[in-house]
C-alpha cells in the first residue's frame, strides 16, 4: 500500500531540515538522535494525515485479522500441538506431521485429488472457454444465454449437488440413466462405483463453477479490439484461424490465471466429494480437504486437530510453491 | 500486488481450511451454556426433533413445551432441531453451539466425561424421586470413575432389529407375518422381492459416515463374532475386526450384491438417508435400532401400515448377540446450577418421569397422540421389565403403533441376548470399517480377506495409542 493516497497536506515547514544540534556534532549522541528522529517521523507521519489513514485501514485490518490472519497463526501453531481444545494443548513438535506422513490414507487422497485436478482440467477448463467463444459470436439473446450460463453459479451449492443426486440416481429409473436408456445406454451406477464416481463428481463441479469463468472470458473477449478480427478477415482468415491467431493471443494472461485459480480450486476440493459420497465408495472419492476434515471431525468425540492442520499446513505450503514456481514459468508467456 | 505476492496469497488459501479446526477453540468454556436474565428466568436450549420433521411433530412438541414452561414458569424452553452425526457431533462440541441438553450415544459418555466435557449432573440426578430405580447397568454408562453421574439415561436403550415393509413382502408372495428368521431366508426373501420390484432393494445395509462399521459389527455380533476385546484388566484392547463371523458377513452380502442383485442401486446410506429409501419403499429389509419407527413415522412420511418389525436373526453360535446401545442427555461442561436445575427438570419432564409415573405417562401419551404421533414404539426398559409392563398398562389406551406388526419383535425382547458396542475409539473403528462394506458392495472384485486385514491393522495402531 502507498502512502499518499490522500491529497498531501504538506506545509513549507515540514520540508524544512532539522536544526542541527550543536552538541550532537561534537559528540554524536547516537540514542538521543535516534529517539529524536523517530519523535520527528511520527510527528511528520500525524502531519500527512497518517491517523486518517489508520481510521480508514481500520475496518480491513480487524476483519482480515479475526477473520483470517488470526485463525491461520493459530492453526500453524495448533499444528505443532496435541489438543482435544478443552484441556491446555501440549507440543509435540513434528508428531502431527510424521501422523500424517505415515498415515495410509494419505497417499490414496493425493491420488484422488490429482485425478480430480486431471479430470477437471481435462473437462472443466476448456468448456467455459468454448461456451465463452461460442457466446462472444451470437448476435440475438445474448443476455439470455449469459444469465443460463451463469444461473448455476448463483443456484446454493448444497442445492445443486442434492439435484445432481436425484440425477445422478443409479437405477434404471434415475434421470440421466432414463434419458441415456432413451438412446440405448446405460444403466451406469454413476457415484455408486469406484471408477465412475469421481468422473461423476468433475461432471457436476465443472456445471456448477463454468459460469463464474465463463463470465471472466467474456469480458475479456470484449476488450480484444475488433480492428484485430478485420485484419485477420482481410488476411482471408476463416473463424477458426481468428479464434486461434487473434482470440487466444489476446485472452492469454486471463487464461494463465484461471488455469491457476483453478488448479488451486481443484486442489481443495471438499464440497463434491463431502455431499456427494461421503469420500466413497470404498474411499474412491476422499480428498486432501475431506481427510483435514475426516482428522477434525470424523471421530465424534473431538478429533485428532493437530493431524488436519498440519496436513492443512503442507497443503498451503505446496499451493504457494507451485504457484510461485508457475507464475515464475509463465512469467515472459503471459505479459 | 507483485505476481509473487500474489502466488503466496493464493497459496495461503489453502491455510483457509485451518480455520475450520482453529475457529472452534474454547467450545466448551460454557460462555453460551444457558443464560439467566435479569428477571430471574433461566433460558434453557434442548434438542427437539429431526431437522425436516413433520409439522404434526412439530406441533406435539411446542405442546409439550408449553406445558412444561408453565409447570415451571422460570425457565424458558428453547428448541433446536438436532441429529445426533459423529462428523456433526465433533464440530458442534467443538464450537460449543450444542444446546444445554442434548443427547450422545452410551459408547461416546466415558470418554467426554473424562474430557471434561459434560457437567456433572449428580447432585441434580439424585433429586428425581426414581433415580435408584434405574437399571444399573445403563446409569453406569453415564458415570464417571468415582460413580458420579453426568450423562442421564433419558431417550431410549435400543436393540437392533429387522426392518421390513409389509406390502413389499406381499408383493413378492411373501408373508408379511412370517418375516426371515435366519440370515439365508433373509437373503432368498430379499432376492424374490427385488426380483418382483425392479429398482427395490431386497435388503440393504447402512455404510456411510460410520454406520457402514456400527452395521458390520451388528452382522458379526449376531454370527457370534466380536470386533474388540479388553484384556481381564482392561488395560489393554485387541481389535479383532479379522474375525471368522465378519467373514461370513461379507461374503453373504457379496453374494446377494453380485449374485442375487438383490440390494438395489444406491449403496452408500447412512442411519437418515437408509430412514428415507425405506420409508419411500425403495429398501425391503434393513436393520436398525428397534425405535426407528418413531422418527420415520415424524420426519419420512412412514405409512405405518407398511410396516414390519422382526427379532435379528440371530446364528446357532454360543456367543450370537444383538447389538444393543442407547441415548443419554447431557449438559456442556460449564452450565450454571440455573442451568443444570433447569436441565434436570426438562429431562424429568420429556424423557423419564413419563415411564415411571401414572399421570406423566398418560399426559404424555395423550399430547402425542392428539397430534398423531407415535405412542408405544418398542424399546429396551431403562427400569426393568416390570416397570415397563406397567407403563404399558397405563398409556394401553393411548397407543397407537402397529403393535401387531412388531410381534415378532416384542415376543423376544426381554430374552435377546444383547451385547455392548466396542468400547473403545468405538466411531473410528466403525469409520474404518465402512469402506470395506463400501468395497464389498461396488467392487465385485473385492478382496474381503486383505480389506478386513488392513482394517483391522489399522484399528489396531488405534488401540495402541491408549
Amino acid at each position: 500500500m502507498s502512502r499518499p493516497t490522500v491529497p498531501e497536506t504538506t506545509t513549507p515547514t515540514d520540508l524544512a531540515p532539522n536544526p542541527p544540534s550543536t552538541a550532537g556534532a561534537l559528540a554524536p549522541r547516537p540514542r538521543r538522535t535516534s529517539a529524536r528522529a523517530l519523535v520527528d517521523s511520527v510527528a511528520a507521519w500525524v502531519r500527512r494525515g497518517g491517523p486518517h489513514h489508520l481510521v480508514f485501514l481500520l475496518p480491513t485490518l480487524v476483519i482480515f485479522g479475526v477473520f483470517s490472519w488470526t485463525p491461520i497463526v493459530r492453526s500453524v501453531v495448533m499444528s505443532f500441538q496435541k489438543t482435544n481444545l478443552v484441556t491446555p494443548p501440549t507440543w509435540v513438535g513434528w508428531d502431527n506431521f510424521q501422523f500424517v506422513l505415515n498415515d495410509p490414507l494419505l497417499g490414496t487422497a493425493v491420488r484422488n485429488t490429482l485425478w480430480f485436478a486431471l479430470l477437471a482440467l481435462i473437462i472443466g477448463y476448456p468448456v467455459p472457454l468454448v461456451v465463452a467463444v461460442l457466446m462472444s459470436e451470437v448476435r440475438r439473446a445474448k443476455g439470455l444465454y449469459s444469465a443460463l450460463a451463469y444461473l448455476p453459479v448463483v443456484v446454493p451449492p448444497v442445492v445443486s449437488v442434492l439435484l445432481w443426486r436425484v440425477f445422478y440416481n443409479a437405477s434404471p429409473t434415475g434421470v440421466f440413466n432414463t434419458i441415456l436408456g432413451w438412446v440405448g445406454l446405460g444403466p451406469y451406477p454413476w457415484l455408486q462405483d469406484q471408477t465412475w464416481a469421481m468422473p461423476s463428481l468433475v461432471l457436476a463441479a465443472t456445471w456448477a463453477g463454468a459460469g463464474g469463468t465463463i463470465i471472466i472470458y467474456l469480458a475479456a473477449l470484449v476488450s480484444v479490439p475488433p480492428e484485430l478480427y478485420d485484419a485477420a478477415e482481410v488476411d482471408g482468415a476463416g473463424v477458426w484461424r481468428k479464434v486461434w491467431h487473434v482470440t487466444m493471443p489476446q485472452l492469454r494472461g486471463v487464461l494463465f490465471i484461471t488455469l491457476i485459480l483453478q488448479v488451486i480450486a481443484t486442489a481443495q476440493v471438499f464440497l463434491e466429494p463431502y455431499l456427494f459420497t461421503g469420500g466413497g465408495p470404498a474411499n474412491a472419492t476422499l480428498t486432501v480437504l475431506l481427510l483435514i476434515y475426516r482428522y477434525a471431525f470424523q471421530n465424534s468425540l473431538g478429533g485428532n486437530y493437530g493431524a488436519a492442520t498440519a496436513l492443512s499446513l503442507m497443503l498451503a505450503v505446496v499451493l504457494a510453491l507451485f504457484s510461485l514456481l508457475y507464475f515464475r514459468l509463465t512469467k515472459s508467456w503471459s505479459q | 500486488m507483485k505476481s509473487t505476492d500474489r502466488a503466496a496469497a493464493f497459496g495461503l488459501a489453502g491455510a483457509l481450511a485451518l480455520s475450520l479446526a482453529a475457529c472452534s477453540s474454547g467450545g466448551s468454556d460454557g460462555a453460551d451454556a444457558g443464560s439467566t436474565d435479569g428477571a430471574g428466568k433461566t433460558t434453557l436450549r434442548v434438542v427437539s426433533l429431526l431437522p425436516g420433521s413433520e409439522q404434526a411433530a412439530i406441533d406435539a412438541f411446542d405442546k409439550q413445551v408449553d406445558e412444561f414452561e408453565a409447570a415451571n414458569p422460570d425457565i424458558d424452553v428453547v428448541p433446536e432441531e438436532y441429529e445426533w452425526k459423529a462428523t456433526t457431533f465433533a464440530a458442534q462440541l467443538a464450537g460449543g453451539t450444542l444446546p444445554d441438553v442434548f443427547e450422545i450415544p452410551f459408547t461416546d459418555a466415558k470418554t467426554l466425561i473424562a474430557n471434561g466435557q459434560l457437567s456433572d449432573m449428580d447432585a441434580q440426578f439424585r433429586t428425581l424421586p426414581y433415580a435408584d430405580k434405574f437399571n444399573p447397568a445403563i446409569v453406569e454408562a453415564g458415570s464417571s470413575e468415582d460413580g458420579k453421574v453426568y450423562a442421564i439415561p433419558a431417550k431410549n436403550v435400543y436393540g437392533i432389529g429387522l426392518h421390513y415393509n409389509r406390502k413389499l413382502f406381499e408383493s413378492a408372495g411373501l408373508d408379511p407375518d412370517q418375516p426371515p428368521t435366519t440370515w439365508d431366508q433373509v437373503a432368498q426373501d430379499a432376492k424374490k422381492i427385488a426380483d418382483a420390484n425392479p429398482g427395490v432393494a431386497g435388503y440393504m445395509q447402512m455404510s456411510q459416515n460410520g454406520t457402514g462399521g456400527w452395521q458390520l459389527t451388528v452382522q458379526t455380533y449376531a454370527r457370534g463374532g466380536r470386533v474388540q476385546e479388553l484384556s481381564a484388566d482392561g488395560a489393554t484392547a485387541t481389535s479383532t475386526i479379522d474375525n471368522p463371523a465378519t467373514v461370513e458377513a461379507l461374503e453373504w452380502l457379496q453374494k446377494m450384491r453380485w449374485q442375487d442383485s438383490s440390494l438395489g442401486s444406491n449403496f452408500l446410506l447412512d442411519w437418515g438417508t437408509m430412514n428415507e429409501a425405506f420409508a419411500a419403499g425403495q429398501v425391503a429389509m434393513y436393520t436398525s435400532g428397534s425405535d426407528v419407527f418413531t422418527s420415520m413415522v415424524q420426519s419420512n412420511g412412514l405409512d405405518p401400515a407398511t410396516y414390519g418389525l422382526a427379532a435379528l436373526p440371530l446364528s446357532d453360535a454360543p456367543d450370537a448377540g444383538v447389538l444393543s446401545g442407547g441415548t443419554l442427555a447431557a449438559v456442556p461442561a460449564g452450565a450454571s446450577d440455573a442451568v443444570k436445575d433447569a436441565a434436570i427438570a426438562w429431562i424429568d419432564f420429556f424423557y423419564t418421569a413419563k415411564l415411571v409415573d401414572q399421570d406423566r405417562a398418560v399426559a404424555d401419551a395423550r399430547t402425542l397422540v392428539a397430534d398423531d404421533q407415535p405412542v408405544g414404539t418398542p424399546v429396551l426398559p431403562m427400569f426393568g421389565r416390570e416397570q415397563w409392563e406397567q407403563n404399558q398398562e397405563w398409556i394401553k389406551d393411548y397407543i397407537n403403533v402397529p403393535l401387531d406388526q412388531m410381534q415378532s419383535y416384542i415376543d423376544s425382547m426381554f430374552d435377546l441376548p444383547l451385547v455392548n458396542e466396542p468400547s473403545r475409539h468405538t466411531q473410528e473403528i466403525y469409520a474404518l470399517m465402512d469402506p470395506v462394506v463400501q468395497a464389498v458392495l461396488t467392487d465385485q472384485d473385492a478382496d474381503i480377506a486383505s480389506l478386513l486385514a488392513d482394517a483391522d491393522q489399522q484399528a489396531q495402531a488405534l488401540l495402541d495409542q491408549d
